[in-house]
């Protein structure tokens, strides 16, 4: 049996009040509790705050060039598909230059627990406005405010064909761990949203769902086959309205708990599952906890599954043979 | 034979199959090809294809080409223009004829000279033979479409299936023209379609029919040529292209090392065959992974390399460029790696089928900061096998990304390769950690002869660490901005590549007392060999010191600069390995021979510039 200590290395160096420091603690705690050895572990990051995580962690790691973490992770975890592999990205390194990385490793479900740390700016680069910044965003790149829309990582998660997509806040040590052991439980691409603030250039963006008290009020736990309900008294939910989703008030026109929707993360079609994934405040609460977690195969186990049905189907198997297989004349 | 016929004993033969993309000509020269190198010939071969994806039926820019060099001894070019021309259409010869000989045999289906053939060729009239100057007496017209289909009259084939048999036809006619035992073409052609025995059967009873048509009507060509083989070296053979050559050294590395090979890249011309053919052999446990674009190709072998693999990534110059912020990581990670550069006419998209060796100083010196890197250069279609283990060795044994420079000639062009027996090559030995540092192993502790770190792979307890691409201490791996450490890592790297021994590099011909060395690198070994065979043939003395080994240079380099009266560095860009060769040879003034017109260098122009110097 493992403990959090024993995935844990050195000092981090973040600012005092990051989320980054949180969410460590949180996976450290969830791998222990998953209890993969740290040498059967990677951690493939890329460059920005948050990918300086591995340097922190007891495993095998790299902290690699920007926005290539998901396209290094996949050669380790297709070429050694004994190791789990996780893949750290900020909102900058996974959607910007990372983006086409991001989505193919979706769409070919390659077995990466990859977590995306938003905090909807750049920070290392020291505060210029990131693909998830809101329209309007004014940064040190933006002096009169962006104008151009966000990415919503799961909105591209799904678009690419993304089969588990959870989101936790930093500051929930809980909410985060559980669904980091839900993401390694997932056979697959695994994306994991963890909402953060950067204290220094763009704090207070997750604001409304930082705090216990935020969360109570502003987010919702998805919980597999539960009904959705969510308030600091458990007086709202969620129900079906048309083509799309409402909040109404239990008890309110006679709604009881039964005309809610009842959470399916394992549900194909995802048309649900998206729509819960874009509620924002302050009409909406926001989803928190696994949205999406449907089974299919995974890129690396049929690269050697297929690897295992060519061997036993060919009658080569070395140089030599495989030389033998050519047409050959003999010089004499 | 008829009595009229004269019979010549020819050295060596070019013969140039042409004709629209569509008709077939790869596979007849390559036929052809192995049935000479079967008897023993000595063969190179080199296709010529058009860039265009489907360029309009009989068009100039449609019309592709397979150039074959038979010899009685040793071939070291496909041949600078043919005895031979095939021109199964009018575009092929308004267009293929430059590359024919003074007085080369031209074989045209007449067939497709017809008005509207012409028309699309941009002949102004009917005569085209006049037109662009070619002797009627040295041409077999022969109504190549009108007898293919008489052939198959019986066959029960559609029309559009016959008319693919036309270069069957043109085929048996050249193997009658030297005299070519058909059996090898059967054989190969039963082989080829061995799940379709009506289509081997076609072809085998058209070429025989272009064979007899040759024998019967010879009288328009008056002579049969004849090659004999020298100088046999006994063994068996195959044929084989570059491409596939240097697959199949990556194959041999990898199962030399007992490390699974891993290629993650990305399609490019002209260097998609080897992933093509890497793909194929997964009976190997040989992982390729077409990845979402270049930089996914390389950055996934980075992490196949960290997980154990013996990683590769592939591409031609454009693919490099992308490449080039992953490589660079490879550097720092100090992680193995080798990268395959199928050189091809630049810059950007540039001329995408064809040849160049521009590509020499982005492998070299292609990336931020001091970035040290081994390249090496393919020196012939054969020697892709022996440059891609042996990247892939000193990859392994010194921690390092290495770059291999072959180009689209090498690559494309085939020749005879004599099996290799692994059990002759020499072991690969990557620097695993040895299991007694366990607890005082740190990620970059290098061994202190040569300064190579040693290798942990993930899974095995107790080795667990860091890699990364920001500056690191020089033992314990930890983030480093210090500036002495930063200042002894780019030293310590630059050692450990710098001190790699490779070969000295070989001088061929007059070694003593040559008074002109030519110098070259890569895949220009066999055009400069055969100039120089040309000039001390005609008395002058001239050596060769073709270079294989770019990064580091042969011990001996600057030794070979110095030792002749007269140096000329030839290749096919505008002076890249000669102000290489001066940066790392003090006081070395070459002359220069560059070229970059995306063709192989032509023998006799290289002969006749060299003759100036001389």
């Amino acid at each position: 049996m493992f403990t959090a200590n024993d995935y844990k290395k050195g000092q981090p160096r973040w600012c005092p009040g990051c989320g980054d420091h949180s969410f460590l603690a949180a996976l450290q705690k969830a791998m222990a509790e998953i209890g993969v050895p740290p040498y059967q572990t990677a951690v493939i990051s890329g460059i920005g705050c948050s990918s300086r995580l591995p340097h922190y962690m007891a495993t095998y790691g790299m902290n690699t060039i920007h926005g290539r973490a998901a396209a290094i992770a996949t050669g380790c975890k297709v070429s050694n598909p004994s190791l789990t592999v996780w893949q750290v990205s900020g909102d900058g390194d996974g959607l910007a230059i990372g983006g086409n990385h991001f989505i193919h490793a979706n769409r070919r479900n390659i077995d990466l627990k990859m977590i995306l740390l938003n905090n909807r700016i750049y920070g290392l680069t020291k505060g210029q406005y990131s693909p998830t910044s809101p329209r309007g965003f004014v940064s040190k790149s933006s002096p009169y405010g962006t104008v151009e829309d966000p990415f919503r990582p799961a909105e591209l998660c799904f678009g690419a064909r993304g089969h588990f997509f959870a989101r936790a806040v930093a500051s929930d040590m809980n909410g985060t761990v559980e669904i980091l052991k839900q993401a390694h439980s997932h056979k697959g691409a695994a994306v994991c949203e963890i909402l953060q603030n950067c204290v220094i250039f763009n704090n207070g963006t997750h604001d409304s769902v930082y705090t216990r008290e935020g969360r109570l009020k502003n987010a919702i736990y998805l919980q597999q086959g539960k009904p959705m309900i969510f308030g600091e008294n458990n007086e709202f939910g969620l129900m079906q309205d048309g083509f799309g989703i409402k909040v109404v008030k239990l008890g309110e026109n006679g709604i009881t708990e039964k005309d809610l929707l009842v959470h399916d993360a394992h549900c194909e079609d995802n048309t649900l599952q998206l729509k819960l994934a874009m509620m924002e405040g302050p009409d909406f609460p926001i989803a928190l906890g696994v949205i999406r977690d449907v089974e299919a195969p995974t890129y690396d186990d049929a690269v050697n599954a297929q690897i295992d049905e060519i061997k036993a189907k060919k009658p080569y198997h070395n140089f030599a043979e495989l030389l033998e297989t050519n047409d050959i004349w003999e010089v004499k | 034979m008829a009595n009229n016929l004269e019979i010549k004993n020819l050295e060596q033969v070019v013969v140039r199959f042409s004709g629209d993309s569509g008709d077939g000509m790869q596979l007849a020269g390559n036929i052809f090809s192995t049935i000479s190198a079967t008897v023993g010939n000595s063969i190179s071969t080199f296709p010529d294809y058009p860039a265009d994806i489907r360029a309009p039926q009989g068009s100039l820019t449609g019309v592709s080409g397979f150039q074959v060099h038979i010899g009685a001894e040793k071939v070291y070019t496909p041949g600078d223009k043919c005895d031979v021309l095939v021109a199964m259409n009018a575009a092929a010869l308004k267009t293929q004829y430059k590359y024919a000989k003074q007085g080369a045999a031209i074989i045209i289906d007449t067939d497709s000279f017809k008005k509207t053939d012409l028309t699309k060729a941009q002949f102004q009239t009917d005569d085209y033979l006049g037109e662009m100057g070619i002797d009627p007496d040295r041409v077999i017209a022969c109504p190549l479409t009108t007898m293919v289909k008489d052939c198959l009259a019986d066959s029960g084939m559609d029309n559009k299936a016959i008319l693919k048999c036309r270069n069957m036809f043109a085929l048996g006619l050249v193997c009658w023209l030297f005299d070519r035992d058909l059996n090898i073409a059967f054989n190969f052609l039963k082989e080829k379609f061995a799940k379709k025995p009506g289509v081997a059967e076609a072809n085998i009873k058209v070429i025989q029919a272009g064979y007899d048509y040759g024998h019967n009507t010879h009288s328009s060509v008056a002579n049969v040529y004849r090659i004999e083989t020298k100088n046999k070296v006994p063994g068996r053979y195959m044929d084989i292209t570059g491409n596939k050559a240097t697959a199949y050294g990556l194959i041999a590395a990898a199962e030399k090392a007992g490390l699974r090979l891993y290629l993650g890249s990305y399609p490019i011309t002209p260097a998609t065959d080897v992933l093509h053919e890497l793909s194929k052999h997964k009976s190997l446990g040989v992982t390729t992974v077409q990845c979402e674009d270049e930089i996914a190709g390389c950055a996934s072998a980075i992490g196949a390399s960290f997980a154990g693999a013996l990683a590769c990534t592939s591409t031609s110059g454009p693919g490099i460029c992308l490449k080039s912020e992953a490589m660079n990581l490879a550097v720092i990670l100090e992680l193995p790696l080798v990268v395959l550069d199928v050189q091809r006419g630049g810059p950007a998209t540039g001329l995408p089928t064809k040849s160049e060796q521009t590509d020499l100083l982005q492998a070299l010196y292609g990336r931020n900061g001091e970035s040290p890197m081994p390249v090496l250069a393919a020196t012939s279609p054969v020697d892709c096998f022996d440059a891609a283990y042996e990247a892939a060795k000193i990859a392994l044994e010194y921690m390092t990304p290495v770059v291999l420079l072959t180009d689209a000639f090498v690559a494309n062009g085939s020749a005879a390769f004599k099996l290799p027996d692994l059990k002759n090559y020499p072991a690969i030995n990557p620097p695993y950690v040895p299991q007694e540092m366990l607890g005082t192993w740190t990620p970059y502790l290098r061994n202190e002869a040569n300064k190579v770190r040693y290798w942990a792979i993930p899974g095995r307890e107790g080795f667990t660490h860091i890699l990364g691409g920001l500056e690191k201490d020089n033992k314990t791996g930890a983030i480093s901005t210090n500036p002495e450490n930063h200042d002894l890592m780019c030293r310590l790297r630059a050692e450990k590549i710098a001190n790699i021994p490779v070969p000295n590099v070989e001088v061929e011909g007059d070694k003593d007392d040559a008074q002109l060395l030519l110098v070259g690198f890569g895949s220009t070994y066999g055009h400069l060999h055969a100039a120089m065979d040309e000039m001390r043939a005609n008395g002058k003395k001239v050596a060769l010191a073709q270079f294989k080994y770019i990064n580091p240079l042969p011990k001996n380099t600057a030794e070979v600069m110095k030792k002749y009266p007269k140096v000329v560095v030839a290749e096919q860009n505008l002076g890249q390995f000669a102000g290489y060769l001066r940066m790392k040879v003090d006081g070395f003034v070459p002359y220069q021979f560059n070229e970059v017109k995306g063709q192989p260098f032509v023998v006799s122009e290289l002969v006749e510039a060299f003759n100036k110097i001389y």
